[in-house]
């Protein structure tokens, strides 16, 4: 069962109390508040806090005397004093005498939550979110991760199994093939999804902006730099660093790389401290990643230590028989958007959905068919409303391989499609008897869900 | 029920209009621009130099009984509640006011350069997430949802721009 974390506020100004009461409030903590010293041990010695925030100076006893004499009840209790930036030495003081630590008022909200957050982590108090839902047996996939084919489910399957781990994931696949999804099924389905999964496309970020992006600067380190600003991997503390596009970083921001991916510590740019940072690396590229190492383009070091757990997305038209559901699932997306009613899709249109050759994958499904929304007039999606470059002859020459052995392989796979794969039928369009085409199927391992 | 969005010391009319048009495409309902006329000079702190938000609501809470609907306030001036050094918006929770200041939205105000594209990304989920506490909603623990909290723009960056599906479920009349 779900248990709020208790928080007791201490400070005998009003206007602290309710806006530190409606801060806490917001973020799903049970809170109560006491004006004094008096009615706060009151309100201990009949019920214990997880957390307390008392004013250090207040009328009557200090927040020091309630501290002593809440340690005296509990010597586990935690405690965080707020001060005014006059009596820090006070609240030093107050540290020596057992105190979590101490705040300035007024308190900055990010280091107020971080404080707070550490404080309940010290004391293994987990903050639990009655919103989320988790059901152990199954992958919990993002809303807009779609497809039940045999190669889907095998790496639901992978995802399953690296998930709870913190192993290094390198995704591969086609453009616009998901591999985004997939990292963020990774994380969600990992013990870090209570912390961000950080997204950083590294292809789109010139090298000097891609060092402040992944180490943060700090104050007045470059001209306009007013305020420090956390970087890519300090945000990603606790959780997730996802690198899109690993193959475009350059050789000197490489070097970079794998020194925090060894040692989890840099600093920001400007910035002496060094920062800590726990995070699980995931990356992906739709490069070859050997050639690069081989060419000197990536530096063999850094791949090897990306390469631990490889998870490669097909691309969509190795997955055919996921198309019908992704088109529902773009339909339903669109018409909720446009505010359209939802359309069905004729018996050519999804035809032709079903043999293009989708070089753009799923990305490319997903524009056709919002094109098809936009420009549709009916309540159903024709051929004529598909993008005009869809309407390509899916047997057109490929750039690649134009042996005779695929475009034979291509061939048994569409007519065995036509047929649902009934082999007497199939056999019978394509002239050959039914031995001869379960060789070819074998011979060419073709399968069911492949069409 | 509409949604009536009050610039107070506002005066990005471009930003306005994109909000208008997202929350459009976003609500089912009506999104309407009412202006007030509310002074808010008496909550300026001179100590701190920024206006003390919890008393702006107050103040809106008499002057709106002939609307019907949630009543979003925004605002360029730089907000703080006592305890805190600032905030980027407050929200009545279950009710019917809430303000959202942009002051700290800019890109501006941390590296200089200004982004207008991500001023407007910053102000929906903003916005979102101060109604969303209108509609009864504290903090989610899922960083995709726009009601997970925020207390630095790194993290109004990372959080998602929408509510999830759990948190939509309390918003009237969303579609997304």
């Amino acid at each position: 069962m779900n248990r709020k974390n208790k928080i007791l506020i201490v400070d005998d100004e009003k206007i602290v109390r309710e806006s530190l009461y409606h801060w806490f409030d917001e973020e799903n903590y049970y809170v109560e508040t006491a004006e004094d010293g008096e009615i706060a041990l009151s309100k201990y010695s009949k019920e214990k806090f997880d957390l307390l925030l008392v004013d250090m100076k207040m009328p009557g006893m200090s927040g020091l005397d309630l501290l002593i004499k809440i340690k005296a009840i509990d010597k586990d209790a935690l405690i965080i004093l707020i001060t005014a930036y006059s009596s820090v030495p006070t609240a030093i003081t107050a540290l020596k005498n057992g105190a979590y630590d101490y705040v300035t008022k007024p308190v900055d909200p990010d280091e107020l939550a971080h404080i707070v957050k550490n404080a309940l982590q010290q004391k293994s108090l987990k903050i639990e979110n009655t919103m989320l839902k988790e059901n152990l047996e199954e992958v919990i996939k993002p809303d807009n991760l779609i497809g039940e084919s045999f190669q889907m489910k095998k790496i639901y399957e992978l995802v399953h199994s690296v998930a709870k781990t913190d192993t290094t994931v390198l995704i591969r696949g086609e453009s616009g093939t998901g591999k985004e999804l997939i990292a963020k099924a990774i994380h969600i389905n990992s013990n870090r999804k209570y912390s961000p999964i950080i997204t950083v496309n590294c292809g789109a970020l010139a090298e000097t902006l891609l060092e402040s992006e992944l180490f943060g600067h700090e104050k007045g380190s470059f001209t306009g730099a007013q305020f420090k600003r956390k970087g890519k991997f300090e945000m990603a503390d606790g959780g997730t660093i996802f690198l899109d596009e690993i193959g475009s970083v350059s050789l000197r921001m490489q070097i970079e790389l794998l020194r925090v991916l060894e040692s989890k510590q840099f600093n920001r740019v400007g910035g002496n401290d060094l920062i800590k940072s726990d995070f699980r690396i995931i990356t992906a590229t739709n490069e070859p990643l050997e050639e690069l190492v081989k060419a000197g383009k990536f530096r063999e070091d850094l791949y090897y230590r990306l390469n631990v757990f490889t998870i490669v997305i097909p691309p969509l038209r190795e997955r055919r028989n996921d198309i019908p559901l992704l088109v529902d699932f773009f339909i339903g997306k669109f018409s909720t958007v446009m505010n359209k009613k939802k359309k069905k899709v004729s018996k050519e249109a999804s035809d032709f959905l079903m043999d293009y050759d989708w070089r753009g994958n799923v990305r490319e499904l997903e524009n056709a068919v919002e094109r098809a929304m936009v420009v549709g007039k009916t309540d159903t999606i024709e051929v004529d409303d598909l993008p005009f470059h869809v309407s390509k002859n899916v047997f057109e020459l490929d750039e690649g391989d134009n042996s005779l052995s695929s475009m034979e392989k291509k061939y048994i796979q569409k007519i065995l499609n036509e047929c649902s794969w009934n082999i007497s039928k199939a056999a019978q369009i394509l002239g050959i008897d039914r031995a001869t085409l379960y060789n070819k199927i074998s011979k060419y391992d073709l399968r069911k869900d492949e069409y | 029920m509409d949604i009536y969005l009050t610039p107070l010391k506002f005066y990005n009319q471009l930003l306005l209009q994109n909000l208008v048009a997202e929350f459009s495409k976003r609500f089912s309902c009506k999104i309407n621009v009412v202006d007030l006329k509310v002074n808010i000079d008496d909550f300026f702190s001179i100590d701190r130099q920024q206006y003390y938000s919890t008393q702006i609501l107050a103040e809106v809470l008499n002057l709106t009984d002939h609307l019907n609907g949630k009543v979003l306030l925004l605002t360029d001036v730089d907000l703080f509640v006592p305890a805190l050094t600032f905030i980027f918006g407050e929200a009545q929770l279950n009710g019917k006011h809430a303000i959202v200041s942009v002051c700290r939205l800019h890109e501006e105000f941390y590296s200089g350069i200004s982004d207008e594209k991500l001023l407007l990304e910053r102000t929906i989920k903003e916005a979102l997430h101060e109604l969303g506490h209108n509609y009864g909603l504290r903090h989610c623990l899922d960083w995709d949802c726009v009601m997970h909290s925020s207390n630095g723009i790194e993290e109004v960056d990372i959080k998602g721009n929408s509510y999830c599906t759990t948190c939509s479920k309390a918003i009237e009349g969303y579609r997304w």
